[in-house]
Order: C-alpha cells, then sequence, then structure tokens
C-alpha cells in the first residue's frame, strides 16, 4: 500500500514512537542521576554504575544469565532451524498437525504456565533445579520463536536452486548444507539473536525453574524493584540495553552494508 | 526431500549401485531426524509437561518436598484413576477468589487488547502509507524495543506513572492538574503497561496486512463515489482483519495470563489469573491448586489459542 | 478528396469548427518535486470519442488520467469536464469512472457486490441496483459468476467485472488505464473489438491509457501521443500513420524508414531532398519544408517496392541496393536492402500468390522504388 503520506500518518507514527521511547529514554537519562531519588534531578553522576560493578550479587546473576543465554540460544537454534525445516519440507507426515501446533502455541502460552508445567516436569524426572534446568527450560520456549523465524524464510526460498544442486549431482544432506543453509543463514543468525535476548530478559520461566545458584539477572532485578526503585537499577537496565542495542544496530548496519554492497555491485555488473 | 531421496536412489543404482544405496540411506535417517529431534523435544519439553500439571491439579497437597502425593508412576494407571480427586477444582470454584480473578483477567486483556488496537492501527496505517525507502527503518524502530527486557520496560514505568512521578511532575507544572493523579497500583496502569508492552505484537501483523493491501483498491472505491472515510470502513479494515485477528489473539491470550506488569504496576489489590498462580506456588507452596488454576487458564485460552493457529495456518498457505 | 489510410469516418466532431470539446485540457501542468510529469498541456476530447492516451512508460499518460480521475491535482491550468471546472473536486464526487490496470477488484466482495459498490455510494433504491447489477452482468456475459469472489476468476473474467463495474454508474466518462495489459495476446485482439462495441452501445466517452500503438490504433478514434509530458500528436490513427508530424511520432508507431538529408528544391507542392550519399528523393506534400532545411524523409516498408531488375526508365525513387538480410513471415516477406551508402533500407512485400517467379534472396542485386506521394518529409 502506498499513496499520500498524510499529515495525519505521520503524526500517529510520531506520537506512536514516542510512545515506545519514552520510558527507555527517561530510564536511561535517569541511571545517570547524581540523588538517590529516581525521579527528582539531582546532577549528573556514574556513580550508580561504579556501585553496580560492586554489587557481587547483580555480577554473579549477569554472569550466569549470559551463560544460560549463549547456550540456550544456540541450541534453540540447531532445534528451531530443524523445526522449520520439518514444517516447511514435509507437508504431511504422521502428528504434524499436533507438531505445529506445539511450535506456535508457546509463541503465546502465558509464561506462568509454561514455567509451571517445565517445573513439575523436572520434578517428576528428578532433575535438580539449577543451571541445566533453566537452561533447558530457556531452548523449549525460544526453539519456537527460531522456528517461526527461520520458517518465513523457508518460505520464500527458491527450490529450484536445491534442485539445480541434486541436479548437478550432490545428495540431498550436502545440499543442505552447501545450498539452503548459506541462503537461510541470515534468517538463522536473526532467529539466535531472537533465542538470546529472550533467553536473558525472561523472568518468570527463570523463577519457575531454577534454583539455588543459577539466580539470572531478571530475577535479581526483580527481586530489587520489589523492594523500591533504585538508580542503580536504572544503570544496570541501561548497560542491558545499551548491549543489545549495539548488537542489534551492529548487525542492521552490518546487514545494510551487505545490501549497499550488492546494490553497487550489480549496478557495475549490469555496466559492465 | 524424502521422495526425492528415494527417487534419487533408484535413479542413480544403475550406475553407481553400492555408493548410491548407502547414501539414500544415509538421507532418509537424516530427512527423518529432521523432524523426529525437534518433535520428540517438544513432546518431552513441552507437551508431556501440561500432562503432568493436569495430572497434579488431580492430586492432594502434602506437606513433604515435594509438595505433592504422587498420582501416577508404575503403580498403574488404573490405580492413578482411582486415586483421582477434584478436590482443588472443587476448591477452585468455591473460593470466590480464583473465579473472580479469571473474570478480571480476562477483561483486563481485552480492554488492553482493543486500547492496543486503538493505538497501534494508525501507526501501522501510516507505516503502511509511508514512503517504500523509510519503510525499513520504521519497521526496525517498532522492533527495537522488542529487543530490550520486558521487565526493564515494565520497570520504566513505575517511575513515569508514581504520585511523584515523572508524568504528575509534568503535569503539576504545567497547571493541568492540582494534586497528583493516582495512577500507579491501578487498573490504568496495568492498561497503559500491557499496551506499552504488547505494542508492537500488534503493529507487526497490521503492518503485514496494510502493507500487501493494493493502494488503487481505496482509489477504486473513491473513483466509485466513496468518500475516504468511509472507503475505510469498506475497505481497508475490511482487508485488514487477518492482521487484526492475529494482532488481538498475540496481545491478548499472554496478557490473560500476565504476571509482571500486575504485580510490578498493578499493586497488591489487582486481581489477575497469572498472579495468583505465582502467589498460590511461591508463597502458598500448594503446587496442586496452582496446577489447577493452570489448566483452567490453558482451558480459557484454548478458543483463542485454536482461532489464532489456524490464522497462522492460514496465512502459511496463502504464502506458499 | 482522397482518405488517408482507406479509411472514412463519419463521427469526426474535431473537424467541426462549432463542437465543443466535452473534456479540455489547459495549459495543464503536473510536477512531483523536481519531475514534470506534464508539461503545459493542452487537449480536447469530444463527447462519445474513443480516444487514446499513447506513450512510452513515463510520458506522463497515466497521470493525465489520474487528474482527470481526481487522483491528482494539476499544479497549474485546469481541466474541464462538460464546461465545468474539475479543480477542487475530489474523485468520489467526480461523474467519471476509471478501470484500473490492477483491475482493483475488491477481494472480499463477490462480483455482484463489486458491480453494485458504486450505485449503493449514490444511494440508489435496492430493485434498481438488482436490476442495473443484472444488466452489467448480462452485458458483460457474467451472470452465472455473480456469487463468485475475484480470486475464482480468470484474467479475462476479472477484466470484465472491473469493466463492469466501472460503467455500472453510467459515467460521462471512462478512463480505462492499461485495460488489455494484463491479457494474452489472444484475448486482447478479441477484447478489443468487445471494448468498441460497448462503447458504441452505452455512448459513452472512453479515454485509455495504453503503451501498445496496435491497440490504440485499433480501438481509438483519436490519439494523442505522448513524451516527456507533451503531446507530439493529435490525430486519427491513420493520419497518425501516414502523415506522422515528427520524427518521434514517425518511429513510435509502427515501422518506418527514416532517410536524413536537406532539402534541395522547393516548389509549389513538390521538394527535391538529397541525401548525404548524393541520392535524390522527389516527394510530393512536403509540407512546411523549405528549401536549405534539413529534413527527414519517412516511408513506411510496405509503401517500397523491391524489385530484382531495374524499373522502367522514368520512375522517380529509385536506388539500388543488396539484399541483406530478409524473413519471410507468411503473409508478407520483408527485405533488408543495403544502399550503396551502407543505409539499410526495410520494405515488406506482400505474399499475395503462393507462387514467385524469380524470387530475391540473400546478396542478390535489387533495385528498391517509391512513388512521389509514398513518404512524408518531417522537419521535427
Amino acid at each position: 500500500m502506498s499513496g499520500n503520506w498524510s499529515r495525519f500518518n505521520i503524526a500517529s507514527i510520531v506520537l506512536g514512537f514516542a510512545f515506545l521511547y519514552l520510558p527507555i529514554v527517561l530510564l536511561v537519562i535517569f541511571s545517570f542521576n547524581e540523588s538517590k531519588l529516581v525521579t527528582v534531578w539531582g546532577g549528573f553522576s556514574t556513580k550508580w554504575y561504579v556501585s553496580l560493578f560492586h554489587n557481587q550479587g547483580l555480577m554473579d546473576a549477569a554472569w550466569v544469565t549470559l551463560r544460560v543465554g549463549v547456550i540456550s540460544a544456540t541450541v534453540a537454534t540447531v532445534l528451531g532451524t530443524l523445526a522449520a525445516l520439518a514444517l516447511t519440507r514435509y507437508t504431511r507426515f504422521r502428528g504434524r498437525i499436533l507438531f505445529s501446533g506445539m511450535v506456535f502455541a508457546p509463541l503465546v502460552m502465558p509464561e506462568v504456565i509454561t514455567g509451571l508445567s517445565l517445573l513439575l516436569l523436572f520434578v517428576a524426572v528428578g532433575f535438580d533445579r539449577g543451571f541445566l534446568t533453566v537452561t533447558l527450560a530457556h531452548i523449549t520456549f525460544s526453539m519456537c520463536f527460531v522456528a517461526v523465524v527461520v520458517q518465513s524464510r523457508l518460505m520464500t526460498f527458491d527450490r529450484s536452486l536445491e534442485e539445480a544442486a541434486m541436479d548437478l549431482g550432490a545428495p540431498p544432506v550436502k545440499t543442505f548444507f552447501q545450498i539452503t543453509l548459506p541462503v537461510i543463514l541470515p534468517a538463522i543468525v536473526s532467529g539466535w539473536m531472537l533465542a538470546f535476548t529472550l533467553s536473558i530478559d525472561d523472568l518468570v520461566i527463570s523463577s519457575f525453574t531454577s534454583g539455588p545458584g543459577a539466580t539470572t539477572l531478571p530475577m535479581k532485578i526483580y527481586s530489587q524493584v520489589r523492594l523500591g526503585v533504585t538508580p542503580e537499577i536504572n544503570a544496570a537496565c541501561t548497560l542491558m540495553i545499551a548491549v543489545v542495542a549495539v548488537g542489534v544496530i551492529a548487525a542492521s548496519v552490518a546487514n545494510k552494508r551487505r545490501e549497499v554492497q550488492r546494490a553497487r555491485d550489480e549496478q557495475a555488473a549490469q555496466r559492465g | 526431500m524424502a521422495e526425492t531421496a528415494v527417487s534419487s536412489s533408484s535413479g542413480l543404482a544403475a550406475a553407481q549401485p553400492a555408493p548410491a544405496t548407502s547414501n539414500s540411506l544415509l538421507n532418509a535417517i537424516t530427512s527423518r531426524l529432521v523432524i523426529i529431534v525437534p518433535y520428540l523435544w517438544l513432546l518431552f519439553f513441552f507437551l508431556i509437561p501440561f500432562a503432568i500439571v493436569f495430572k497434579i491439579s488431580l492430586s492432594q497437597t502434602a506437606i513433604a518436598m515435594p509438595p505433592y502425593t504422587p498420582v501416577f508412576g508404575v503403580d498403574g494407571f488404573f490405580d492413578a484413576l482411582s486415586q483421582l480427586n477434584f478436590d482443588n477444582y472443587v476448591w477452585l470454584t468455591e473460593d470466590a477468589l480464583y473465579f473472580n480473578a479469571y473474570v478480571s483477567s480476562v477483561i483486563i486483556a481485552a480492554i488492553s487488547t482493543f486500547l492496543a488496537l486503538l493505538i497501534a492501527y494508525p501507526i501501522a496505517y501510516g507505516m503502511a502509507r509511508a514512503p517504500t525507502t523509510i519503510r525499513p527503518t520504521l519497521l526496525m524502530l517498532v522492533i527495537l524495543p522488542f529487543w530490550t527486557s520486558f521487565l526493564i520496560r515494565v520497570y520504566a514505568w513505575i517511575g513515569i506513572l508514581k504520585p511523584e512521578g515523572l508524568l504528575n511532575q509534568v503535569l503539576l507544572a504545567t497547571g493541568i492538574i492540582d494534586e497528583p493523579l493516582i495512577i500507579l497500583n491501578t487498573h490504568i496502569a496495568i492498561f497503559i503497561g500491557i499496551v506499552y508492552s504488547y505494542l508492537p505484537f500488534m503493529v507487526l501483523p497490521l503492518y503485514s496486512s496494510l502493507e500487501k493491501m493494493d493502494y488503487s483498491l481505496i482509489e477504486a472505491a473513491q473513483d466509485l463515489g466513496c468518500p475516504p472515510i468511509s472507503a475505510f470502513w469498506k475497505i481497508t479494515f475490511p482487508l485488514s482483519l487477518p492482521g487484526v485477528v492475529a494482532g488481538c489473539m498475540l496481545v491478548f491470550i499472554p496478557a490473560v495470563g500476565e504476571f509482571v506488569i500486575p504485580d510490578l504496576l498493578g499493586g497488591s489489590e489487582t486481581l489477575m489469573i497469572g498472579k495468583t498462580l505465582w502467589n498460590e506456588f511461591f508463597n502458598n507452596r500448594d503446587w496442586p491448586v496452582s496446577s489447577a488454576v493452570a489448566v483452567i487458564l490453558l482451558l480459557l485460552l484454548i478458543v483463542p489459542i485454536m482461532i489464532f493457529q489456524s490464522a497462522q495456518a492460514r496465512a502459511q498457505e496463502q504464502g506458499r | 478528396m482522397n482518405s488517408l489510410g482507406s479509411i472514412r469516418r463519419s463521427f469526426a466532431p474535431w473537424n467541426d469548427p462549432n463542437a465543443k470539446p466535452y473534456i479540455a485540457f489547459e495549459n495543464v501542468t503536473k510536477k512531483f518535486g523536481d519531475f514534470t510529469a506534464v508539461n503545459n498541456l493542452s487537449l480536447s476530447i469530444f463527447e462519445k470519442e474513443f480516444f487514446a492516451l499513447l506513450g512510452a512508460s513515463g510520458c506522463g499518460k497515466s497521470t493525465l488520467l489520474r487528474m482527470l480521475a481526481g487522483f491528482d491535482e494539476p499544479t497549474a491550468g485546469r481541466i474541464l469536464l462538460d464546461g465545468q471546472d474539475l479543480r477542487g473536486i475530489p474523485p468520489y464526487r467526480r461523474p467519471v469512472n476509471m478501470m484500473f490496470q490492477s483491475y482493483a477488484l475488491f477481494p472480499h466482495m463477490t462480483v455482484e457486490q463489486n458491480i453494485a459498490f458504486g450505485l449503493k455510494q449514490e444511494g440508489m433504491p435496492k430493485p434498481d441496483i438488482e436490476q442495473r447489477v443484472a444488466d452489467m452482468l448480462k452485458l458483460v456475459k457474467l451472470t452465472q459468476f455473480a456469487k463468485r469472489k475475484p480470486h475464482q476468476l480468470s484474467g479475462g473474467q476479472r477484466q470484465r467485472v472491473a469493466l463492469a463495474r466501472s460503467v455500472a454508474k453510467r459515467p460521462k466518462v471512462l478512463l480505462l488505464d492499461e485495460p488489455l495489459g494484463a491479457l494474452d495476446k489472444k484475448l486482447r485482439e478479441e477484447t478489443q473489438f468487445e471494448l468498441m462495441d460497448l462503447q458504441q452501445t452505452l455512448g459513452l466517452t472512453f479515454v485509455v491509457v495504453t503503451h501498445d500503438q496496435e491497440e490504440a490504433m485499433t480501438m481509438a478514434d483519436r490519439i494523442a501521443i505522448l513524451d516527456k509530458g507533451e503531446v507530439m500528436q493529435v490525430a486519427t490513427p491513420a493520419e497518425v500513420y501516414e502523415a506522422p508530424g515528427s520524427r518521434y511520432v514517425a518511429s513510435f508507431v509502427g515501422n518506418i524508414n527514416m532517410l536524413e538529408g536537406t532539402v534541395a528544391e522547393r516548389t509549389e507542392n513538390r521538394a527535391r531532398i538529397t541525401g548525404a550519399s548524393g541520392a535524390e528523393i522527389v516527394v510530393e506534400n512536403a509540407g512546411d519544408a523549405a528549401a536549405g532545411n534539413t529534413v527527414a524523409f519517412a516511408i513506411r516498408p510496405e509503401k517500397i517496392k523491391v524489385s530484382s531488375r531495374p524499373p522502367a526508365q522514368g520512375t522517380a525513387n529509385v536506388m539500388e541496393g543488396e539484399i541483406y538480410d530478409l524473413a519471410y513471415l507468411g503473409d508478407m516477406t520483408v527485405y533488408h536492402v543495403r544502399l550503396a551508402d551502407g543505409q539499410v533500407l526495410k520494405a515488406s512485400a506482400l505474399n499475395s500468390s503462393r507462387v514467385t517467379e524469380d524470387p530475391l534472396t540473400w546478396n542478390d542485386r535489387a533495385w528498391v522504388s517509391f512513388a512521389p506521394d509514398a513518404g512524408v518529409v518531417l522537419t521535427r
């Protein structure tokens, strides 16, 4: 759809984005507040960042979160990609409806239900709650998001590329690794990033499935937030935002650069 | 790929029989693995846990750890059946707390979903009509907040909505109000929190259905004598309905079971089922009752989830 | 009087000095930012005319149509319809309807509902709407498809629904944006005649935008050829073909040979043109070409005669060359004859008999000749 971009359209976008970004911007600003009162500006200071790094509890939680995030995102990406392949490439197999239901349901499933059910599973099979159980839980819910991202890429994938490879003598497995995988790689990478952020964000499922020694950063932040809003939390949040923002912006800049380079190559080729 | 593997093996068989057979066997196995590995994972970590929740919701509370008496196990299925008891469900129906929590969760989620639709529609519409060159940027700006922590975004609103918070400071300073508004720890704060947190989920499906729309349809309607506002309701809105349904489901379903938002913004008075379940589990340590709460919540959401599923399936069919 | 292109028209209001134009573009300019889509353009279209706007993409033809429909407003100038200035009248209040290139059928409505849409906007009583829709369905032969949705129809059927929807309101003017663009060749040819019949039956004014010169030639009473937002020529198909006004028009419509040269001598009706190679051409109807002018002599391939022997002494405009290439197309044969100076002339000969004595073939010597009134002199 296109047409005239009216003043009303622009206004609604500007207001909408203001609504989306203002709270985050304010949070970041007040992390540099000298005063302990979060809402009264008392001058610029970075002291909360300093005290943050001396808070051993928060630092430990951050380390746990990072490890859980990397491991679970990686495993979830493998499983999610397989699930996406199964959904797009095999239109009929026994239990396909159940399978696609299990892939899509976790996207909207209330976290309290997922968290509770996983906990009860771990208790039933006798897993000790801790690092392993949190990681398993994160793999389970984030693999579904990866599956959706990769699936949408696979749906627009030109199957004749694979057919060409097989026609030229590559067996299916080789075709997958040499043709399919490189083409869908950007979707897999963004699937990994999505899984990673979901993991480092998660509070509810982690709270249900973690045990002693496996407190994640969101759990730590949550328990402090309940006691009151402090600039130290603002500082911790700002750092998390910064990490994510740098990652996302770097990814999109790299992407953009690739596109620009590609466009330039194409132009050169046409002039050629 | 399975069919291709079979046919290529027969095609190659004449030329080089031995390697072709072993290759195709390998291919057949790997193509099965593609389905089996994620399938088993989801069965074990997604479906079976639900069965366990259901089972435990039918068992009795015990003081020992784990805090329930097991109803299942090797003793046999029939043995288990005889021990089933619906006490936890009876308990849920007897205590008005649970009923009220379910009702108020659904109402709060429904109102928030509607508000999110009202706010998201103009944004998505504006994005869909934006020049094609800036659309990817706008899209990224909508998705970006989603990459920052949910908890942080909810937490940010506490500082804004508090009686001595930023919103009240601004309103008092500009003289719009004389006394601070009490927003934090009310339903309004929950609405704001849900709308804010889930807005991208509403904007994205709306945008994708509006963006696909051929603008000449609206011109055709106007050409046939239909003024712009009427053309919106007769053409644009009906054609964006798949996006509306998908967006509403993506907001409504998780919002019903939402815990963080009512807990941080709604205060102790708010009754929402996700919070009730959390309290039942972490504070009362009553696993069977919290399981029963979860089972009923799931039953409540099964219809919206099915609507969402079928919308997804339809979108997938069209995508082919 | 001789007639151009062996066709005689009884409907020709443009030749009547007293006829009032139905649609008038008066010095219309349309700019999109820095880009000038339409540049100070004036054009008159008469009632019940089948008028075609022909041009390559980006020539401004669609912009003209969209300004008439009301989707774009002119930057300067005005557009009159039946004496009324259209400025400021939104599309939904204009008595014109448009058939869109994409058809723009509402996907969530049935064929019937699509056709009834415009009538409902008028507030027409329900029984009347039903009657009109039934008439329209009959007109486009889609009665049994009334309850179908657009995606259940073939391309040709969709085209007819779009047509029925746009004429259902009996607009003063029907605008058609590449009406046959999405159809395959065979269907396009059939539909051209259907459109002409429909225009006759309904007695409406049609303005059609197309980039296909054959389509414009077949259907239109008059054609306006546009380039870079300006009108190059407005004329009947026969005039456009036989008497193009400029090099651009001549080369845009059909095949043509163009020989550059200088007017050596000019009498009342005749002109003698010398080419770069020294060849001489004698032309009747030399238009406004004066002695000394640099001009192009343009001649259609079918008006050039090719023979294997030199024509009789005294024949005007004879040139000698060699058959460079030839193509047998069934109904005719096209010869590419290379002249002494290297220029290649295209000539086509109708294969009116099955057997040809002494046919020409590659590298044969050949003589081309044409009558003094077979071509035109172009100064622009």
